[in-house]
């Protein structure tokens, strides 16, 4: 299910970014190799825009991760950002993390973290903690009843008892240099607050509440994509969401949008330039380095960006990246 | 087509207030921005009082604005709901203390 792109005959974003002199937009660099290992996940969270579930198989092939760690030899490349589904489930994670560990590149994991208690992954909280890699960790909400809401029952006491053991393990405190953060997601049809209040609150709580501690809170905007587009449909929200995204239109927003310094590779080592169009299947404008094998920096750092209807969600308010707010 | 006095695309207009008058409207604008942002208390306590002072002045476009910025901000339903008892309290209370009127017109009318 996906929203029309062309609307009476105009693409809106493009139109919007017409408006402020920003179309085309090129990419300025390719700092961040964003890896989308697999699309299997222990949860099957509701706004999931990867639908991602247990169900699924899809996995990246062993060739494709060393394609990969192959790209990000270039002294360019900064951040590998390793996503899924739940990239635990990756049969090759623990050898990739291993690989990636003193090359100089900063190596973070997104996970969901309630797999850490399940037996067969629970060797990642020795495994992450070893490699030192940076562990970015989906908290949508502060309460149980929320969180649960949108990831499934019992999900939130995992969640809490995982950090807990990170914590323990050094993560998120002081002097440790290992970081865990958290990404915060709106738990329906509206669009986050200011992630300094937000992270303010999550601190208080979380430190009250359960004795939580961590380092940085990244807020992230719903794109309407995947399961989260089918809740907006369903629920009647659609219009009114967009309507929202595109009032809240920040044009200063445009110039650090992540796709003009990512790319993202699919599990079948196809590039896009995030994952919400590698989602859609939009692969990279440039048909000769369409591929992680084919990977070539001089024509990925200047390709023009694959824009559509979602970018919305990346130009609201503050701003939206895997990297949480673009203004802080 | 049917026509509604209140409209949800209406409160999209709400920046467009200051037509006709847009000195005073800068000017407003100015103080709502100044008295609605953080203080001295806290942007969640101020979304919580707005969406009080909503309710009371039964504004559609008001409450819509700040139950969005609640669920925003991270606040929770049962937070929001008090929020509003204090704002239907302080209703009850100001009809109740304005039965002192009555009551004294009462005591000095009776014979």
């Amino acid at each position: 299910m996906q929203l029309p792109d062309v609307i009476n005959g105009s693409q809106p974003f493009a139109e919007q970014l017409k408006a402020c002199s920003a179309y085309p937009l090129y990419a300025k660099a390719v700092e961040t190799l964003q890896m989308n290992i697999t699309s299997r996940c222990n949860l099957n969270c509701k706004h999931c825009h990867v639908e991602a579930s247990p169900e699924r198989t899809e996995e990246m092939c062993r060739d494709d991760m060393e394609a990969c760690l192959q790209a990000a030899r270039h002294p360019e490349i900064k951040t590998l950002d390793i996503t899924g589904g739940a990239p635990e489930m990756h049969s090759h994670l623990a050898w990739f993390l291993q690989e990636t560990a003193g090359r100089g590149k900063r190596v973070l994991v997104r996970s969901n973290a309630a797999i850490l208690l399940e037996k067969n992954y629970r060797r990642f909280l020795d495994i992450y903690t070893e490699t030192g890699v940076e562990l970015v960790v989906s908290l949508p909400n502060l309460h149980r009843e929320r969180t649960e809401r949108m990831r499934g029952r019992n999900v939130f006491g995992k969640i809490i008892e995982a950090l807990g053991e990170l914590n323990s393990r050094g993560y998120g405190m002081p002097g440790t240099g290992l970081v865990l953060d958290f990404v915060h997601n709106p738990v329906g049809a509206f669009l986050p607050g200011a992630q300094d209040v937000l992270e303010q609150e999550y601190r208080n709580r979380l430190r009250q509440d359960y004795g939580i501690a961590f380092n940085r809170l990244y807020c992230l905007i719903n794109f309407p994509v995947g399961r989260y587009l089918d809740f907006l449909k369903r629920s009647g929200n659609l219009d009114n969401y967009m309507q929202q995204l595109k009032d809240a239109f920040n044009s200063s927003a445009v110039s650090n949008v992540m796709c003009r310094s990512t790319i993202s590779v699919g599990c079948d080592g196809r590039l896009s330039d995030c994952d919400f169009n590698q989602t859609m299947g939009l692969g990279v404008s440039c048909n000769g380095a369409a591929h992680i094998r084919d990977f070539n920096y001089e024509e990925l750092a200047c390709r023009e960006i694959v824009v559509r209807y979602h970018c919305f969600s990346c130009t609201a308010g503050a701003g939206s990246s895997c990297q949480g707010a673009l203004e802080k | 087509m049917s026509y509604q006095y209140y409209e949800t695309k209406d409160l999209q207009d709400f920046s467009n207030i200051g037509e006709f008058a847009p000195e005073q409207g800068k000017k407003f604008f100015d103080y709502y921005m100044s008295s609605t942002s953080s203080g001295k208390l806290t942007e969640r306590e101020k979304a919580l009082i707005a969406l009080a002072v909503a309710t009371v002045r039964h504004c559609p476009y008001c409450i819509d604005a700040y139950t969005n910025k609640c669920l925003s901000l991270g606040l929770e339903n049962d937070e929001m709901m008090e929020a509003i008892h204090v704002g239907a309290a302080m209703v009850a209370g100001d009809t109740l203390a304005h039965a002192t009127q009555m009551r004294k017109i009462v005591k000095q009318k009776e014979m």
